[in-house]
Protein backbone atom coordinates (compact mmCIF):
# COMPACT_ATOMS: atom_id res chain seq x y z
CA UNK A 1 0.00 0.00 0.00
CA UNK A 2 1.35 3.43 -0.93
CA UNK A 3 2.40 5.44 2.10
CA UNK A 4 1.22 9.07 2.17
CA UNK A 5 4.59 10.20 3.35
CA UNK A 6 7.97 8.67 4.13
CA UNK A 7 10.32 9.95 6.81
CA UNK A 8 14.07 9.20 6.73
CA UNK A 9 16.56 10.12 9.43
CA UNK A 10 20.19 10.92 8.61
CA UNK A 11 22.43 11.03 11.68
CA UNK A 12 25.79 11.85 10.11
CA UNK A 13 27.18 13.16 6.83
CA UNK A 14 30.08 10.69 6.95
CA UNK A 15 29.38 7.88 9.40
CA UNK A 16 32.37 7.15 11.61
CA UNK A 17 34.55 10.07 10.49
CA UNK A 18 33.60 11.88 13.70
CA UNK A 19 31.08 10.36 16.13
CA UNK A 20 27.35 11.02 15.71
CA UNK A 21 25.92 13.33 18.36
CA UNK A 22 23.59 11.16 20.41
CA UNK A 23 21.06 13.64 21.81
CA UNK A 24 19.65 14.76 18.47
CA UNK A 25 19.80 11.18 17.16
CA UNK A 26 17.54 9.90 19.96
CA UNK A 27 15.21 12.90 19.61
CA UNK A 28 14.81 11.89 15.97
CA UNK A 29 14.56 8.17 16.71
CA UNK A 30 11.70 8.78 19.15
CA UNK A 31 9.60 10.18 16.28
CA UNK A 32 9.74 6.70 14.62
CA UNK A 33 11.28 7.43 11.20
CA UNK A 34 10.53 4.94 8.42
CA UNK A 35 14.19 4.45 7.49
CA UNK A 36 17.62 4.98 9.05
CA UNK A 37 20.07 5.94 6.29
CA UNK A 38 23.63 7.23 6.18
CA UNK A 39 26.67 7.33 3.93
CA UNK A 40 30.05 6.46 5.37
CA UNK A 41 32.35 7.60 2.58
CA UNK A 42 34.01 10.56 0.95
CA UNK A 43 36.69 11.31 -1.57
CA UNK A 44 37.75 14.23 0.64
CA UNK A 45 40.11 11.97 2.53
CA UNK A 46 42.48 11.77 -0.42
CA UNK A 47 43.57 8.79 -2.50
CA UNK A 48 45.54 7.01 0.27
CA UNK A 49 42.80 4.94 1.95
CA UNK A 50 41.41 3.65 -1.36
CA UNK A 51 44.86 2.83 -2.72
CA UNK A 52 46.08 1.09 0.41
CA UNK A 53 42.65 -0.39 1.30
CA UNK A 54 42.54 1.16 4.75
CA UNK A 55 40.15 3.43 6.66
CA UNK A 56 40.52 7.11 7.45
CA UNK A 57 38.07 6.76 10.34
CA UNK A 58 38.54 5.21 13.75
CA UNK A 59 37.15 1.70 14.31
CA UNK A 60 35.41 2.65 17.57
CA UNK A 61 33.68 5.67 16.02
CA UNK A 62 32.41 3.61 13.10
CA UNK A 63 31.06 0.97 15.47
CA UNK A 64 29.55 3.62 17.75
CA UNK A 65 27.62 5.16 14.88
CA UNK A 66 26.49 1.80 13.51
CA UNK A 67 25.37 0.78 16.99
CA UNK A 68 23.09 3.80 17.40
CA UNK A 69 21.41 3.18 14.06
CA UNK A 70 21.20 -0.60 14.42
CA UNK A 71 19.68 -0.48 17.90
CA UNK A 72 17.03 2.04 16.88
CA UNK A 73 16.24 0.41 13.54
CA UNK A 74 15.95 -3.12 14.97
CA UNK A 75 13.88 -2.02 17.96
CA UNK A 76 11.48 -0.23 15.63
CA UNK A 77 11.66 -2.95 12.93
CA UNK A 78 12.44 -0.53 10.09
CA UNK A 79 15.22 -0.72 7.48
CA UNK A 80 18.70 0.70 7.95
CA UNK A 81 20.92 1.44 4.95
CA UNK A 82 24.59 2.41 4.91
CA UNK A 83 26.54 3.35 1.79
CA UNK A 84 30.30 3.62 1.20
CA UNK A 85 31.28 1.40 4.11
CA UNK A 86 34.54 2.32 5.81
CA UNK A 87 35.27 5.61 3.96
CA UNK A 88 36.15 4.08 0.58
CA UNK A 89 33.51 1.40 0.01
CA UNK A 90 36.02 -1.28 -0.99
CA UNK A 91 35.08 -4.94 -0.49
CA UNK A 92 37.22 -5.28 2.63
CA UNK A 93 35.49 -2.24 4.18
CA UNK A 94 32.04 -3.79 3.54
CA UNK A 95 33.29 -6.97 5.23
CA UNK A 96 34.56 -4.91 8.17
CA UNK A 97 31.09 -3.39 8.66
CA UNK A 98 29.45 -6.82 8.35
CA UNK A 99 31.62 -8.02 11.24
CA UNK A 100 30.68 -4.96 13.29
CA UNK A 101 26.97 -5.56 12.66
CA UNK A 102 27.34 -9.24 13.65
CA UNK A 103 29.18 -8.29 16.83
CA UNK A 104 26.59 -5.63 17.74
CA UNK A 105 23.70 -8.04 17.08
CA UNK A 106 25.28 -10.53 19.45
CA UNK A 107 26.07 -7.90 22.07
CA UNK A 108 22.43 -6.81 22.12
CA UNK A 109 21.00 -10.35 21.64
CA UNK A 110 19.02 -9.22 18.61
CA UNK A 111 16.39 -11.37 16.95
CA UNK A 112 17.32 -12.69 13.50
CA UNK A 113 17.34 -10.16 10.67
CA UNK A 114 18.30 -10.11 7.02
CA UNK A 115 21.49 -8.33 6.02
CA UNK A 116 21.94 -7.53 2.33
CA UNK A 117 25.28 -6.20 1.19
CA UNK A 118 26.91 -5.34 -2.09
CA UNK A 119 30.46 -4.97 -3.34
CA UNK A 120 31.50 -2.28 -5.77
CA UNK A 121 35.18 -2.88 -6.49
CA UNK A 122 35.89 -2.99 -10.21
CA UNK A 123 38.28 -5.45 -11.77
CA UNK A 124 40.91 -3.79 -13.94
CA UNK A 125 40.44 -6.50 -16.60
CA UNK A 126 36.78 -5.57 -16.93
CA UNK A 127 37.75 -2.01 -17.84
CA UNK A 128 40.63 -3.16 -20.03
CA UNK A 129 38.25 -5.32 -22.08
CA UNK A 130 35.86 -2.40 -22.51
CA UNK A 131 38.70 -0.10 -23.55
CA UNK A 132 40.05 -2.63 -26.03
CA UNK A 133 36.54 -2.92 -27.48
CA UNK A 134 36.66 0.84 -28.10
CA UNK A 135 34.44 1.95 -25.20
CA UNK A 136 35.75 5.30 -23.93
CA UNK A 137 36.14 5.64 -20.15
CA UNK A 138 35.31 9.33 -20.06
CA UNK A 139 37.09 11.69 -17.69
CA UNK A 140 35.05 13.92 -15.39
CA UNK A 141 35.86 17.51 -14.42
CA UNK A 142 37.96 18.15 -17.54
CA UNK A 143 40.09 15.03 -17.08
CA UNK A 144 41.17 13.26 -20.27
CA UNK A 145 39.70 9.82 -20.99
CA UNK A 146 41.36 6.92 -19.20
CA UNK A 147 44.48 5.51 -20.84
CA UNK A 148 45.67 1.92 -20.54
CA UNK A 149 48.88 3.13 -18.84
CA UNK A 150 46.91 4.95 -16.13
CA UNK A 151 44.66 1.93 -15.67
CA UNK A 152 47.67 -0.34 -15.26
CA UNK A 153 49.28 2.00 -12.74
CA UNK A 154 46.11 1.96 -10.60
CA UNK A 155 46.00 -0.14 -7.44
CA UNK A 156 42.28 -0.18 -6.71
CA UNK A 157 39.03 1.00 -8.33
CA UNK A 158 35.50 1.35 -6.97
CA UNK A 159 32.30 2.09 -8.85
CA UNK A 160 29.97 4.63 -7.26
CA UNK A 161 26.53 3.05 -6.90
CA UNK A 162 23.35 4.90 -7.75
CA UNK A 163 19.95 3.82 -6.44
CA UNK A 164 19.97 0.43 -8.21
CA UNK A 165 21.71 -1.92 -5.71
CA UNK A 166 19.87 -0.29 -2.78
CA UNK A 167 16.48 -0.79 -4.46
CA UNK A 168 17.49 -4.38 -5.24
CA UNK A 169 18.36 -4.91 -1.57
CA UNK A 170 14.97 -3.58 -0.46
CA UNK A 171 13.23 -5.83 -2.99
CA UNK A 172 15.07 -8.72 -1.29
CA UNK A 173 13.38 -7.56 1.96
CA UNK A 174 16.60 -6.42 3.61
CA UNK A 175 16.46 -5.23 7.21
CA UNK A 176 20.00 -3.89 7.06
CA UNK A 177 21.87 -2.87 3.89
CA UNK A 178 25.64 -2.36 3.77
CA UNK A 179 26.85 -0.88 0.52
CA UNK A 180 30.16 -0.55 -1.28
CA UNK A 181 31.02 2.88 -2.64
CA UNK A 182 27.80 4.81 -3.16
CA UNK A 183 26.55 8.17 -4.24
CA UNK A 184 25.47 9.47 -0.83
CA UNK A 185 22.20 10.96 -2.04
CA UNK A 186 21.24 7.72 -3.82
CA UNK A 187 20.84 5.83 -0.53
CA UNK A 188 17.95 8.07 0.53
CA UNK A 189 16.55 8.37 -2.99
CA UNK A 190 16.47 4.57 -3.30
CA UNK A 191 14.30 4.20 -0.20
CA UNK A 192 11.85 6.82 -1.46
CA UNK A 193 11.69 5.39 -4.99
CA UNK A 194 11.21 1.86 -3.62
CA UNK A 195 8.30 3.17 -1.53
CA UNK A 196 6.60 4.63 -4.60
CA UNK A 197 7.55 8.31 -4.42
CA UNK A 198 8.45 10.25 -7.58
CA UNK A 199 12.08 10.49 -8.66
CA UNK A 200 11.78 14.30 -8.88
CA UNK A 201 11.37 14.51 -5.12
CA UNK A 202 13.26 11.35 -4.16
CA UNK A 203 16.59 12.55 -5.53
CA UNK A 204 16.16 15.95 -3.93
CA UNK A 205 15.39 14.24 -0.61
CA UNK A 206 18.73 12.45 -0.91
CA UNK A 207 20.53 15.58 -1.94
CA UNK A 208 19.34 17.55 1.08
CA UNK A 209 19.83 14.75 3.65
CA UNK A 210 23.22 13.39 2.65
CA UNK A 211 25.29 15.72 4.84
CA UNK A 212 22.93 15.50 7.85
CA UNK A 213 22.97 18.78 9.83
CA UNK A 214 25.06 20.67 7.25
CA UNK A 215 21.67 21.76 5.82
CA UNK A 216 20.77 23.37 9.19
CA UNK A 217 21.92 26.44 11.07
CA UNK A 218 23.71 27.51 13.16
CA UNK A 219 26.69 25.46 12.02
CA UNK A 220 27.09 22.19 13.91
CA UNK A 221 28.10 18.91 12.29
CA UNK A 222 27.08 15.33 13.16
CA UNK A 223 23.58 16.23 14.34
CA UNK A 224 20.56 14.35 13.00
CA UNK A 225 18.03 15.68 10.50
CA UNK A 226 14.82 14.08 9.21
CA UNK A 227 13.59 14.38 5.64
CA UNK A 228 9.94 13.83 4.75
CA UNK A 229 8.82 13.08 1.21
CA UNK A 230 5.28 13.13 -0.19
CA UNK A 231 4.03 12.93 -3.78
CA UNK A 232 4.28 16.71 -3.98
CA UNK A 233 7.14 17.98 -1.83
CA UNK A 234 10.16 17.41 0.38
CA UNK A 235 10.50 18.77 3.92
CA UNK A 236 13.62 18.73 6.04
CA UNK A 237 13.67 19.23 9.82
CA UNK A 238 16.58 19.72 12.22
CA UNK A 239 16.54 17.43 15.27
CA UNK A 240 19.16 19.19 17.40
CA UNK A 241 17.41 21.61 19.77
CA UNK A 242 19.81 24.42 18.82
CA UNK A 243 19.38 24.02 15.06
CA UNK A 244 16.79 24.93 12.44
CA UNK A 245 16.46 24.15 8.76
CA UNK A 246 15.90 27.57 7.19
CA UNK A 247 15.44 28.62 3.59
CA UNK A 248 18.95 30.06 3.70
CA UNK A 249 20.57 26.99 5.26
CA UNK A 250 18.82 24.53 2.93
CA UNK A 251 19.35 26.54 -0.25
CA UNK A 252 22.93 27.21 0.85
CA UNK A 253 23.54 23.51 1.28
CA UNK A 254 22.46 22.84 -2.31
CA UNK A 255 25.76 24.30 -3.44
CA UNK A 256 28.01 22.68 -0.82
CA UNK A 257 30.91 20.65 -2.24
CA UNK A 258 29.75 20.88 -5.83
CA UNK A 259 30.76 22.94 -8.79
CA UNK A 260 27.28 24.08 -9.70
CA UNK A 261 24.31 24.52 -7.34
CA UNK A 262 21.69 23.72 -9.98
CA UNK A 263 22.70 20.21 -11.06
CA UNK A 264 23.64 16.97 -9.32
CA UNK A 265 24.68 13.91 -11.31
CA UNK A 266 23.89 10.25 -10.56
CA UNK A 267 24.21 6.91 -12.28
CA UNK A 268 21.12 7.16 -14.49
CA UNK A 269 20.49 10.88 -14.75
CA UNK A 270 20.76 14.23 -13.06
CA UNK A 271 18.79 16.37 -10.66
CA UNK A 272 17.84 19.80 -11.97
CA UNK A 273 17.37 22.28 -9.13
CA UNK A 274 16.95 25.44 -11.20
CA UNK A 275 13.24 25.75 -10.41
CA UNK A 276 13.41 24.77 -6.74
CA UNK A 277 11.19 26.79 -4.41
CA UNK A 278 12.00 27.00 -0.73
CA UNK A 279 9.45 27.89 2.00
CA UNK A 280 9.73 28.05 5.77
CA UNK A 281 7.20 25.34 6.75
CA UNK A 282 7.56 25.64 10.51
CA UNK A 283 10.24 26.98 12.82
CA UNK A 284 12.62 24.05 12.28
CA UNK A 285 11.47 22.87 8.86
CA UNK A 286 11.95 24.02 5.28
CA UNK A 287 9.73 22.78 2.44
CA UNK A 288 11.13 22.33 -1.07
CA UNK A 289 9.22 21.88 -4.32
CA UNK A 290 10.08 22.12 -8.00
CA UNK A 291 13.13 19.84 -8.32
CA UNK A 292 13.22 17.63 -11.40
CA UNK A 293 15.05 14.39 -12.17
CA UNK A 294 16.17 14.10 -15.78
CA UNK A 295 16.97 10.52 -16.84
CA UNK A 296 20.08 10.08 -18.98
CA UNK A 297 19.61 9.62 -22.72
CA UNK A 298 21.34 6.43 -23.81
CA UNK A 299 23.39 4.18 -21.58
CA UNK A 300 23.67 4.66 -17.84
CA UNK A 301 27.13 5.96 -16.90
CA UNK A 302 28.62 4.89 -13.58
CA UNK A 303 31.31 6.94 -11.87
CA UNK A 304 34.63 5.28 -11.04
CA UNK A 305 37.23 6.25 -8.44
CA UNK A 306 40.75 4.87 -8.65
CA UNK A 307 44.01 5.35 -6.78
CA UNK A 308 47.62 4.49 -7.59
CA UNK A 309 50.66 4.30 -5.33
CA UNK A 310 53.31 6.89 -6.09
CA UNK A 311 55.90 5.82 -3.52
CA UNK A 312 56.86 5.54 0.13
CA UNK A 313 56.94 8.75 2.13
CA UNK A 314 58.65 10.40 5.06
CA UNK A 315 58.20 13.86 6.56
CA UNK A 316 60.55 16.07 8.53
CA UNK A 317 59.73 19.16 10.59
CA UNK A 318 62.12 22.11 10.68
CA UNK A 319 61.92 25.52 12.40
CA UNK A 320 63.72 28.69 11.36
CA UNK A 321 63.97 31.82 13.56
CA UNK A 322 66.96 33.76 12.23
CA UNK A 323 65.59 36.81 10.31
CA UNK A 324 68.39 36.73 7.73
CA UNK A 325 67.73 33.06 7.04
CA UNK A 326 63.97 33.74 6.80
CA UNK A 327 64.59 36.50 4.24
CA UNK A 328 66.69 34.09 2.23
CA UNK A 329 64.55 31.00 2.74
CA UNK A 330 64.23 30.30 -0.97
CA UNK A 331 68.01 30.12 -1.29
CA UNK A 332 68.15 27.83 1.73
CA UNK A 333 65.63 25.47 0.15
CA UNK A 334 67.51 25.57 -3.16
CA UNK A 335 70.66 24.54 -1.29
CA UNK A 336 68.90 21.64 0.45
CA UNK A 337 67.35 20.50 -2.83
CA UNK A 338 70.74 20.60 -4.53
CA UNK A 339 72.20 18.34 -1.84
CA UNK A 340 69.44 15.76 -2.37
CA UNK A 341 69.94 16.02 -6.11
CA UNK A 342 73.68 15.43 -5.72
CA UNK A 343 73.03 12.22 -3.78
CA UNK A 344 70.18 10.88 -5.94
CA UNK A 345 70.95 12.30 -9.37
CA UNK A 346 68.97 10.50 -12.05
CA UNK A 347 66.83 8.64 -9.48
CA UNK A 348 63.07 8.86 -9.28
CA UNK A 349 62.07 10.82 -6.17
CA UNK A 350 59.93 13.79 -5.19
CA UNK A 351 60.76 16.40 -2.59
CA UNK A 352 58.18 18.92 -1.41
CA UNK A 353 58.72 21.85 0.96
CA UNK A 354 55.72 23.25 2.84
CA UNK A 355 56.85 26.58 4.27
CA UNK A 356 54.40 27.70 6.98
CA UNK A 357 54.75 31.42 7.56
CA UNK A 358 55.24 31.92 3.83
CA UNK A 359 52.72 29.97 1.75
CA UNK A 360 52.39 26.60 3.49
CA UNK A 361 48.59 26.54 3.28
CA UNK A 362 47.90 28.03 -0.13
CA UNK A 363 51.05 27.39 -2.14
CA UNK A 364 50.92 29.18 -5.49
CA UNK A 365 47.40 30.49 -4.77
CA UNK A 366 48.74 32.64 -1.89
CA UNK A 367 48.43 36.32 -2.85
CA UNK A 368 50.66 37.53 0.01
CA UNK A 369 54.12 37.15 -1.41
CA UNK A 370 56.33 38.65 1.31
CA UNK A 371 57.08 36.80 4.55
CA UNK A 372 55.58 38.63 7.55
CA UNK A 373 56.35 36.08 10.24
CA UNK A 374 59.28 36.12 12.66
CA UNK A 375 59.56 32.34 12.46
CA UNK A 376 58.87 29.66 9.88
CA UNK A 377 57.92 26.01 10.11
CA UNK A 378 59.04 23.91 7.19
CA UNK A 379 57.55 20.49 6.60
CA UNK A 380 59.75 18.45 4.30
CA UNK A 381 57.96 15.68 2.39
CA UNK A 382 60.04 13.11 0.52
CA UNK A 383 58.60 10.40 -1.73
CA UNK A 384 60.63 7.62 -3.33
CA UNK A 385 60.23 4.05 -4.61
CA UNK A 386 61.50 2.45 -1.36
CA UNK A 387 61.17 3.33 2.31
CA UNK A 388 64.93 3.52 2.72
CA UNK A 389 65.32 5.97 -0.12
CA UNK A 390 62.32 8.06 0.98
CA UNK A 391 63.85 8.31 4.44
CA UNK A 392 67.21 9.40 3.09
CA UNK A 393 65.72 11.91 0.62
CA UNK A 394 63.72 13.48 3.44
CA UNK A 395 66.59 13.39 5.90
CA UNK A 396 68.97 15.15 3.54
CA UNK A 397 66.24 17.58 2.51
CA UNK A 398 65.60 18.51 6.16
CA UNK A 399 69.09 18.39 7.64
CA UNK A 400 70.64 20.46 4.89
CA UNK A 401 68.43 23.37 5.99
CA UNK A 402 70.60 23.22 9.14
CA UNK A 403 73.76 23.37 7.01
CA UNK A 404 72.55 26.02 4.55
CA UNK A 405 75.44 28.12 3.21
CA UNK A 406 74.41 31.76 3.38
CA UNK A 407 77.26 34.26 3.13
CA UNK A 408 76.30 36.61 5.98
CA UNK A 409 74.67 34.27 8.47
CA UNK A 410 75.66 35.02 12.07
CA UNK A 411 74.56 31.69 13.51
CA UNK A 412 77.29 29.45 12.20
CA UNK A 413 76.37 26.60 14.53
CA UNK A 414 73.24 25.75 12.56
CA UNK A 415 70.43 27.56 10.75
CA UNK A 416 67.53 25.34 11.73
CA UNK A 417 65.75 24.19 14.90
CA UNK A 418 64.47 20.61 15.00
CA UNK A 419 61.58 19.24 17.03
CA UNK A 420 63.17 15.85 16.51
CA UNK A 421 66.45 15.13 14.82
CA UNK A 422 64.78 12.46 12.73
CA UNK A 423 62.29 12.11 9.93
CA UNK A 424 58.97 10.38 10.43
CA UNK A 425 57.49 7.65 8.32
CA UNK A 426 54.17 8.73 6.81
CA UNK A 427 51.63 6.71 4.88
CA UNK A 428 52.70 6.03 1.30
CA UNK A 429 51.81 8.65 -1.28
CA UNK A 430 48.97 7.85 -3.66
CA UNK A 431 47.25 9.83 -6.39
CA UNK A 432 43.73 9.81 -7.80
CA UNK A 433 44.01 8.15 -11.20
CA UNK A 434 40.31 7.65 -11.90
CA UNK A 435 37.59 10.25 -11.73
CA UNK A 436 35.82 8.86 -14.76
CA UNK A 437 32.58 7.25 -15.91
CA UNK A 438 31.96 3.92 -17.61
CA UNK A 439 28.86 3.34 -19.75
CA UNK A 440 26.99 0.13 -18.81
CA UNK A 441 24.19 -1.93 -20.36
CA UNK A 442 22.79 -2.85 -16.96
CA UNK A 443 23.24 -0.51 -13.96
CA UNK A 444 23.73 -3.62 -11.77
CA UNK A 445 26.61 -5.10 -13.77
CA UNK A 446 29.26 -3.51 -11.54
CA UNK A 447 27.63 -4.47 -8.23
CA UNK A 448 27.41 -7.92 -6.65
CA UNK A 449 24.52 -8.19 -4.18
CA UNK A 450 24.54 -10.89 -1.47
CA UNK A 451 22.52 -11.67 1.63
CA UNK A 452 22.86 -13.40 4.98
CA UNK A 453 20.79 -13.86 8.10
CA UNK A 454 22.21 -12.52 11.34
CA UNK A 455 20.97 -13.98 14.59
CA UNK A 456 22.19 -12.19 17.69
CA UNK A 457 20.90 -14.95 19.92
CA UNK A 458 23.07 -17.67 18.37
CA UNK A 459 26.60 -18.71 19.30
CA UNK B 1 32.42 54.46 0.67
CA UNK B 2 33.67 50.93 0.59
CA UNK B 3 33.56 47.95 2.91
CA UNK B 4 35.26 44.61 2.97
CA UNK B 5 33.48 41.44 1.86
CA UNK B 6 33.92 39.95 5.34
CA UNK B 7 31.64 42.68 6.74
CA UNK B 8 28.89 42.00 4.20
CA UNK B 9 28.80 38.20 3.82
CA UNK B 10 27.41 35.64 6.29
CA UNK B 11 29.56 32.78 5.02
CA UNK B 12 32.77 32.74 3.01
CA UNK B 13 34.15 29.23 2.52
CA UNK B 14 36.09 26.92 0.25
CA UNK B 15 35.89 23.14 -0.06
CA UNK B 16 36.77 20.30 -2.42
CA UNK B 17 34.24 19.66 -5.15
CA UNK B 18 35.36 16.16 -6.05
CA UNK B 19 39.01 15.23 -6.43
CA UNK B 20 40.02 17.78 -9.05
CA UNK B 21 38.37 21.04 -8.04
CA UNK B 22 37.94 23.48 -5.19
CA UNK B 23 34.71 25.44 -4.92
CA UNK B 24 34.20 28.77 -3.17
CA UNK B 25 30.88 29.99 -1.66
CA UNK B 26 30.11 33.55 -0.61
CA UNK B 27 26.68 33.62 1.04
CA UNK B 28 24.76 36.68 2.25
CA UNK B 29 22.06 36.95 4.89
CA UNK B 30 20.31 39.90 3.24
CA UNK B 31 19.29 40.30 -0.38
CA UNK B 32 20.54 43.92 -0.29
CA UNK B 33 24.15 42.95 0.41
CA UNK B 34 24.00 40.17 -2.16
CA UNK B 35 22.70 42.52 -4.85
CA UNK B 36 25.20 45.18 -3.83
CA UNK B 37 28.17 42.84 -4.23
CA UNK B 38 26.82 41.53 -7.54
CA UNK B 39 26.43 45.11 -8.83
CA UNK B 40 29.83 46.24 -7.56
CA UNK B 41 31.73 44.10 -10.06
CA UNK B 42 34.22 43.21 -7.32
CA UNK B 43 33.60 39.47 -7.75
CA UNK B 44 33.85 38.27 -11.32
CA UNK B 45 35.85 35.61 -13.11
CA UNK B 46 38.45 38.27 -13.88
CA UNK B 47 38.81 39.71 -10.37
CA UNK B 48 38.93 36.30 -8.74
CA UNK B 49 41.57 35.04 -11.20
CA UNK B 50 43.64 38.13 -10.45
CA UNK B 51 43.25 37.74 -6.68
CA UNK B 52 44.53 34.16 -6.74
CA UNK B 53 47.13 34.79 -9.43
CA UNK B 54 45.71 32.19 -11.81
CA UNK B 55 44.62 32.23 -15.43
CA UNK B 56 40.89 32.58 -16.08
CA UNK B 57 40.70 29.18 -17.71
CA UNK B 58 41.25 27.59 -14.28
CA UNK B 59 37.92 29.02 -13.15
CA UNK B 60 35.59 26.33 -14.42
CA UNK B 61 32.35 27.76 -13.04
CA UNK B 62 31.13 31.12 -11.80
CA UNK B 63 27.49 31.24 -10.66
CA UNK B 64 25.25 33.79 -8.98
CA UNK B 65 22.78 31.63 -7.04
CA UNK B 66 19.75 33.76 -6.20
CA UNK B 67 17.84 31.23 -4.02
CA UNK B 68 20.64 31.30 -1.43
CA UNK B 69 21.84 34.90 -2.00
CA UNK B 70 25.16 33.38 -2.93
CA UNK B 71 28.04 33.81 -5.34
CA UNK B 72 29.93 30.66 -6.14
CA UNK B 73 32.97 29.89 -8.23
CA UNK B 74 35.10 26.82 -8.74
CA UNK B 75 38.73 26.45 -9.68
CA UNK B 76 40.55 23.43 -11.06
CA UNK B 77 43.43 22.04 -9.02
CA UNK B 78 46.82 21.58 -10.66
CA UNK B 79 47.12 18.17 -8.95
CA UNK B 80 44.23 16.04 -7.61
CA UNK B 81 43.49 16.38 -3.89
CA UNK B 82 45.81 14.48 -1.57
CA UNK B 83 48.66 14.08 -4.07
CA UNK B 84 52.20 14.28 -2.69
CA UNK B 85 52.92 17.94 -1.98
CA UNK B 86 49.28 18.63 -1.01
CA UNK B 87 48.87 21.72 1.16
CA UNK B 88 45.14 21.54 1.90
CA UNK B 89 43.61 18.10 1.42
CA UNK B 90 40.02 19.31 2.00
CA UNK B 91 40.54 22.59 0.15
CA UNK B 92 38.89 24.36 3.07
CA UNK B 93 41.53 27.04 3.82
CA UNK B 94 41.71 28.66 0.39
CA UNK B 95 39.08 31.36 0.98
CA UNK B 96 40.87 33.89 3.25
CA UNK B 97 42.03 36.23 0.45
CA UNK B 98 38.33 36.85 -0.28
CA UNK B 99 37.72 38.30 3.20
CA UNK B 100 39.49 41.56 2.39
CA UNK B 101 38.02 42.17 -1.06
CA UNK B 102 36.88 45.82 -1.13
CA UNK B 103 33.26 46.39 -2.17
CA UNK B 104 32.76 49.91 -3.47
CA UNK B 105 29.45 51.65 -2.75
CA UNK B 106 28.89 49.67 0.43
Amino acid sequence: MQKEQLRIICPNGHLGFAPTKEESFWIGAKTFPDYYCCDSGSDDIGPGPLGSDTCASHYDWQKHDLELMLRAAREQKVPMMIGSCGDTGTNSRVDRYIEMIKSLAKQHSMDPFKLVYFYSEVDKDYLLKKMKAGVPIEGLDSRPNLTIEELEATDRIVAVAGVHPFIKALQMKADVVLGGRSSDAAIFAAAAIFEGFPENNAYYLGKVLECASFCAEPYGAKESVIGTITQGDVKVTAMAPFQRCTIASVAGHAMYERTNPYYEYFAGGHLDMRDCRYEQFDERTTRITGSRFVPIQGKVKVKLEGSAKVGDRYVGIVGVRDPYTIRNIDKVIDWARSQVQERFSGKNYKLHYHIYGKNGVMGDLEPIKEIRSHELCIVVEGVAPTKEMAQEVTMIGARQIFYARLPEVKGTAGTAAFVLDEVLQATPAYRWTLNHVVPVDDPMELFTVKEMTINGKEG
Amino acid sequence: MSRKLVELAKTIRSKNAGTDRITFDIIFRERENYELVKRSGALTRQTVAKLYGITEDRICDFVEFDPAFAIKFTISRLEPSGSAGETDIFGCQQYPPLLDVEIKGA
